[in-house]
């Protein structure tokens, strides 16, 4: 007999290993997978991983790497700081499309003049976007006692609805047939968020997940305020005592991380993407909390998880070209990250024994 | 070096490693927008790729991706499958326009095709097809079948295409039926099939005795089986494994002699930038079979239609035609000209309700 044994305190080292122990354990059953589907699995994995980095194209990929992680590193950094004091905003998805009306429209407002002062209004108009979005549950939930997880998550459903509303009415391009789409801000030039060095893929948006990274870091490790956070996720009565005041906390986390997510959405809108249309949020708000996660609610683990996650998308697509893979199985080899990582995660909290057979 | 060289001259490496073999092989690309086992507007797509294969056998070598996101997301799939040595690329769904147009510019030397888009340049073509020649069909034969006058549909982006559909059924099911209504629910899909579903119990809940669908899952098909006396159209594919009944007929999207014919042009260097529109006379729409559950004379009527469609003698939008609020759009004996078709944006008299803006 196997049974689970609490540990007094959680395993340090565990808590370090499980990300890596989940990705290898990824590799082994999504391997099999792939070999159920007549692939070569180590084919396939090694397309996944290695074609991207280090594979003929690499040239391009890896600036892709950056464009496809970017949003994800700067959801995820915002949703961390409030996971850590237990405060889950699930919504970032619907605060990733509000910050796209906002920052979009707030360009496409001033179009066709061209002025230095557009962009930072329009980051500006992004992130209070986002902001409002996430300032909605937050409220209700200080003021009424709501269930954040709740509120948040159907927002982005509402979000979703002010998104097919604009594409369609506000924000469609006059010159575009009837079409629904704004105008594409790629041509202009005042409001594209274009790449800083050409084929870099550096854009705003990666400069600012990067930026959001260093905060966070010194937020929770030098302030008080990442002091008061971590205590609250931690030991909540012990917050009380320390003053921590909840409401202000609430308000601060979950306007923080939708202020971020708006801030992704508006550089996504304004560089790689260019149109505002009714399909514009791919799943950046919600593929965000695994990121988050997989990175052990750390600002330098995320940095890693957003890669990581980036990675398997782009070598996926590979994957799929290359090999015939069904996007399916690349979904399902995705998904198993996750799976792994909450699973190995009780070992952190918890060790295996062979129990002791009782004696007569 | 400035990326765009450095993209044309790993494209132009590549072109000279591989050479003697890409000399044979025409490689061709698809960039679909749901997977292929959607059993509509993708599943078609995939039914014209394997078609191609069919056709040209060790000649060619075709890859795909399925279920991309209309963005950022589409334009590196693109790009992947032009840098590993694609000659020819299908992007098949509206939202890829801007990424085709991008993608297009960094390769010169690689040929797109995109569906259902209106932005071409010298090696991006554009292709669609005229559904609203089938709809026509659809709508003779939907407001014969109804018996509570109401006609459901599930319209999915009020777009264009999908506009021009509601006004062709529409007009068609007045002629043969003068009291006829259509109820129109907005998915604000493609596929999806819980929301379809939905959809469809919504609008059999409202009276509709007869479902529509511009959408391409077959949920809508099932929720009119589950109630019974509810008449429905296959979309995009023939979804025959609902006739004879609720499925009496449907609209088929045959991609293949377009994407046959597009390939040759490739192998034999003719190709060159196009703005095709087909309907039913050059076969790219086609009409499934009309099951017995409809009487007699209506099919015979019907296929009537799609004969004089065919045949090029009769347009569904030949006036007189009004718009919705009452203006003439159409005089007496006039057709509707192709600019203005392409960008519908209004409804016909009677239809009620406004689209969405």
């Amino acid at each position: 007999m196997i049974v689970l044994e609490k540990r007094p305190q959680p395993s340090k080292a565990w808590s370090y290993a499980t990300p890596l122990v989940a990705v290898v354990a990824t590799m082994v059953f999504g391997g099999l997978l792939f070999a159920i589907l007549g692939k070569n699995p180590i084919e396939a994995i090694g397309t996944i991983f290695w074609e991207p980095l280090f594979g003929e194209f690499a040239f391009y990929y890896r600036p892709q790497l950056l464009v496809k992680g970017a949003p994800l590193v700067l959801i995820a950094i915002g949703l961390s700081l409030g996971f850590r004091a237990g405060i889950w905003n699930i919504g970032a998805e619907g605060q990733y499309i509000m910050g796209t009306i906002f920052g979009a429209g707030a360009g496409l407002a001033f179009y066709p003049m061209e002025a230095w002062f557009i962009f930072p209004i329009m980051i500006f108009a992004g992130a209070f976007g986002g902001w409002l979005w996430a300032t909605i549950p937050a409220f209700l939930k200080v003021r009424f006692g709501t269930n954040e997880i709740l509120v948040s998550l159907m927002l982005v459903y509402v979000a979703e609805q002010f998104l097919a509303s604009v594409s369609l009415g506000l924000l469609k391009n006059p010159e575009g047939f009837g079409f629904p789409g704004s105008r594409n801000l790629q041509s202009y030039e005042s409001a594209h968020n274009a790449e800083l060095i050409a084929g870099s893929g550096m854009h705003w948006g990666v400069v600012a997940a990067f930026i959001a990274v260093i905060f966070s870091y010194v937020l929770l490790n030098r302030h008080m305020l990442g002091f008061h956070i971590r205590l609250t996720g931690e030991a909540p009565r012990a917050a009380k005592f320390a003053g921590v005041n909840p409401a202000r906390l609430i308000l601060f986390c979950l306007g923080l991380s939708g202020a971020l997510a708006g801030l992704a959405g508006m550089f996504e809108v304004s560089g790689p993407s260019g149109v505002v249309s009714i399909d514009f949020n791919v799943g950046y708000g919600f593929t965000a909390i695994i990121v988050a996660f997989l990175g052990r609610l750390h600002p330098v683990g995320i940095l890693l998880a957003g890669g990581l996650m980036a990675l398997t998308y782009i070598g996926g697509e590979i994957a799929q070209s290359q090999l015939g893979l069904p996007a399916a199985a690349i979904q399902v080899f995705q998904g198993m990250l996750l799976f792994f990582l909450l699973a190995f995660d009780l070992l952190t909290n918890y060790r295996i024994r062979a129990a002791r057979s009782e004696v007569a | 070096m400035k990326f765009t060289t450095l993209m044309a001259s790993a494209a132009l490496a590549l072109g000279l490693a591989s050479g003697a073999m890409a000399q044979d092989k025409t490689k061709v690309g698809f960039v679909y927008v749901g997977p292929v086992g959607d059993g509509g507007w993708t599943y078609e797509h995939n039914k014209g790729r394997l078609a191609v294969e069919e056709e040209f056998g060790d000649k060619v070598e075709t890859v795909f991706v399925e279920s991309v996101p209309e963005g950022p997301d589409a334009e590196r799939v693109m790009t992947q499958m032009a840098l590993e040595g694609a000659d020819l690329i299908f992007t098949t769904s509206f939202g890829y326009m801007d990424p085709t147009i991008n993608v297009a510019k960094k390769f010169p030397n690689v040929k797109f095709e995109h569906a259902t888009g209106y932005k071409t340049a010298d090696n991006v073509s554009v292709y669609s097809a005229r559904f609203y020649e089938g709809r026509a069909v659809q709508g003779h034969i939907a407001g014969n079948m109804t018996k509570s006058n109401i006609i459901g549909y599930i319209g999915s982006y009020p777009i264009p295409e999908v506009i021009r559909g509601i006004n062709s059924a529409y007009v068609h099911a007045k002629k043969v039926n003068p009291d006829v209504e259509f109820k129109i629910v907005w998915a604000y899909t493609w596929f999806d099939p819980a929301k379809e579903a939905d959809a469809a119990k919504v609008l059999i809940e409202q009276g509709a005795d007869v479902i529509l669908q511009h959408t391409d899952s077959t949920a809508p098909q099932a929720a009119a089986q589950e109630a019974g006396n509810v008449v429905t159209f296959g979309q995009a594919s023939d979804m025959s494994e609902y006739a004879p009944f609720p499925r009496v007929s449907s609209i088929i999207d045959d991609w293949a002699p377009y994407y046959i014919a597009r390939t040759q042009a490739v192998m034999d260097g003719t190709w060159e930038s196009v703005n095709t529109w087909d309907g039913i006379r050059e076969g790219m729409v086609g009409i499934g079979e009309i099951s017995d559950a409809v009487p007699a004379d209506v099919k015979e009527e019907a296929l009537a239609l799609k004969a004089a469609m065919a045949a090029g003698e009769y347009h569904p939008f030949t006036g007189p035609i009004n718009k919705q609020d009452g203006s003439v759009w159409l005089a007496e004996g006039e057709v509707a000209d192709d600019g203005t078709l392409a960008g519908m944006n209004f409804y016909v008299e009677g239809l009620e309700g406004d689209i969405p803006q």
